[in-house]
């Protein structure tokens, strides 16, 4: 077929590259998402804290995060977190580390925006009931948040997911670099650019469909 | 930590400065996003249209298989389909320069996102605008221009400032296949270098400033297309 040949793709190299590197993308974003929506929660409640100082250091790194490309931010820290730590770490720790504080900026919005979706006669029951701020916010405000906004976080982490593959601009190895490498040393760049970008849709589109489904079964609870 | 501002005004090695680099390169960045700006919105315009064609399912069903494709495949991995796997399936392609293939690459990947954002905007107008060209005798093409169309810009103006800073962003995936934009300065003056912080500190600034500036001129695009009445960010509504 137009001079393709996908036959170097044995269970060998599946074994060898494709599953360490799909691992690593897995684990990544799964990392990047928990890590992100705690983190991302606590920036808007800081937010939405009502003091200026708290928020406006929020409101700058959200703005900030959101401003410049993934990519630079990911050499900004593998740049950066050696200096501050003292010694070398991995291009795979690096990464985690960045795309928890780069989701985070993401995340925030979105639990944001499920915070305020709440309406304010629930935070006065709350309050009713003599909950503290902390019980209000972790019994009444954030499980309905959460949940509203289950399907706009589960498409974010779908894009990060995606995203994750920018790891490529410090030699991090995952999926993408699993197919790169088998790749090269099969001399079969072409087909391994091809059979990375089906498994990517594979991928993406299952867990969008997932997401589909998840929205309409949620959308009659309400 | 000391800072070494004056690396950007030391020689790079071919008679440059490495601000004198940087500057190249942030046009470059510039070109790269400006033209696929326009890939991705021509394009995303015409597949967020026919996605809402009333009678037909053919074509409303390959601007969905089109959406699909381009929205569930990283970036990274479509620059790379452009350029190593096009060229092989069709040579003519080989002798396109590396530029175009990203701009096409980075084009057609927001124009997925844009056409569902038309897709959205059409679908927000009220039917009764659809009958309402019918009613003057419109042929489905002059509804579009003329009334459907008109209306549904200006609707999905404000995420198209977004998807237009997004796409100034990704423009940045252009380094991994060696175009000499901003992210591929940082990376190598970075390594002849060693001023890191410096030289990231000035591409991270150009990055804001042109986002920044996007951000400035579609409000501004905004404000002088605004139909009284109408909600628009920044203005006044009135209305009714």
């Amino acid at each position: 077929m137009l001079g393709f040949d996908f036959a170097f793709l044995s269970w060998d190299v599946i074994n060898k590259f494709v599953i360490s590197g799909l691992r690593f993308s897995a684990q990544l974003t799964v990392v990047a998402a928990l890590g992100g929506i705690v983190f991302g929660t606590l920036l808007a409640l800081m937010r939405l804290s009502g003091n200026k100082v708290l928020g406006s250091a929020a409101a700058f790194y959200v703005n900030g995060m959101r401003s410049i490309p993934l990519v630079m931010v990911i050499l900004w820290f593998y740049l950066l977190i050696p200096f501050l730590v003292g010694k070398p770490i991995g291009a795979e720790l690096s990464a985690s580390i960045t795309f928890i504080a780069f989701e985070a900026a993401y995340f925030s919005e979105i639990m944001r925006a499920g915070i305020q979706s709440i309406p304010r006669g629930q935070v006065f029951a709350g309050q009713a009931l003599g909950m503290t701020y902390r019980q209000n916010m972790m019994l009444v405000v954030l499980p309905q948040a959460f949940r509203n906004m289950l399907p706009v976080l589960f498409t974010q982490t779908i894009i990060l997911f995606q995203d994750t593959s920018l790891v490529y601009a410090i030699g991090a190895y995952d999926l993408l670099k699993g197919f790169t490498l088998a790749g090269k040393l099969y001399g079969r760049t072409e087909e391994a650019y091809v059979l990375a970008a089906v498994v990517y849709f594979v991928i993406c589109f299952a867990l969008s469909w997932a997401v589909k489904r998840l929205q309409a079964r949620i959308a009659i609870v309400r | 930590m000391h800072w070494d501002w004056q690396i950007f005004f030391s020689d790079d090695g071919s008679g440059r400065t490495y601000w004198q680099w940087m500057m190249e390169a942030w046009r470059w960045t510039l070109a790269v996003a400006g033209c696929s700006w326009l890939v991705a919105v021509g394009v995303g315009a015409l597949v967020g249209t026919l996605r809402t064609l009333p009678n037909s399912p053919w074509l409303v069903r390959f601007a969905n298989v089109w959406v699909e494709f381009f929205r569930n495949i990283p970036l990274l991995v479509q620059i790379f389909l452009w350029y190593f796997v096009v060229p092989k399936i069709f040579p003519s392609f080989q002798a396109v320069p590396g530029f175009v293939l990203v701009v096409f690459g980075l084009g057609f990947f927001t124009s997925a996102r844009i056409a569902e954002q038309v897709r959205a905007g059409i679908q927000a107008l009220p039917k009764g605008q659809r009958y309402a060209g019918m009613a003057m005798g419109f042929t489905t093409a002059q509804t579009y221009r003329y009334v459907i169309l008109p209306m549904a810009f200006r609707i999905i103006l404000p995420p198209l400032t977004s998807e237009s800073m997004n796409l100034l962003k990704n423009s940045s995936v252009a380094f991994a296949v060696s175009i000499a934009e901003l992210t591929m300065f940082a990376m190598q003056a970075q390594e002849e270098t060693s001023r890191g912080v410096e030289i990231y500190l000035g591409v991270t600034a150009l990055y804001a400033i042109s986002a920044f500036a996007v951000n400035r001129v579609m409000a501004l695009v905004e404000r002088s297309l605004q139909i009284p009445g109408y909600i628009v960010a920044g203005g006044t509504g009135g209305g009714h």
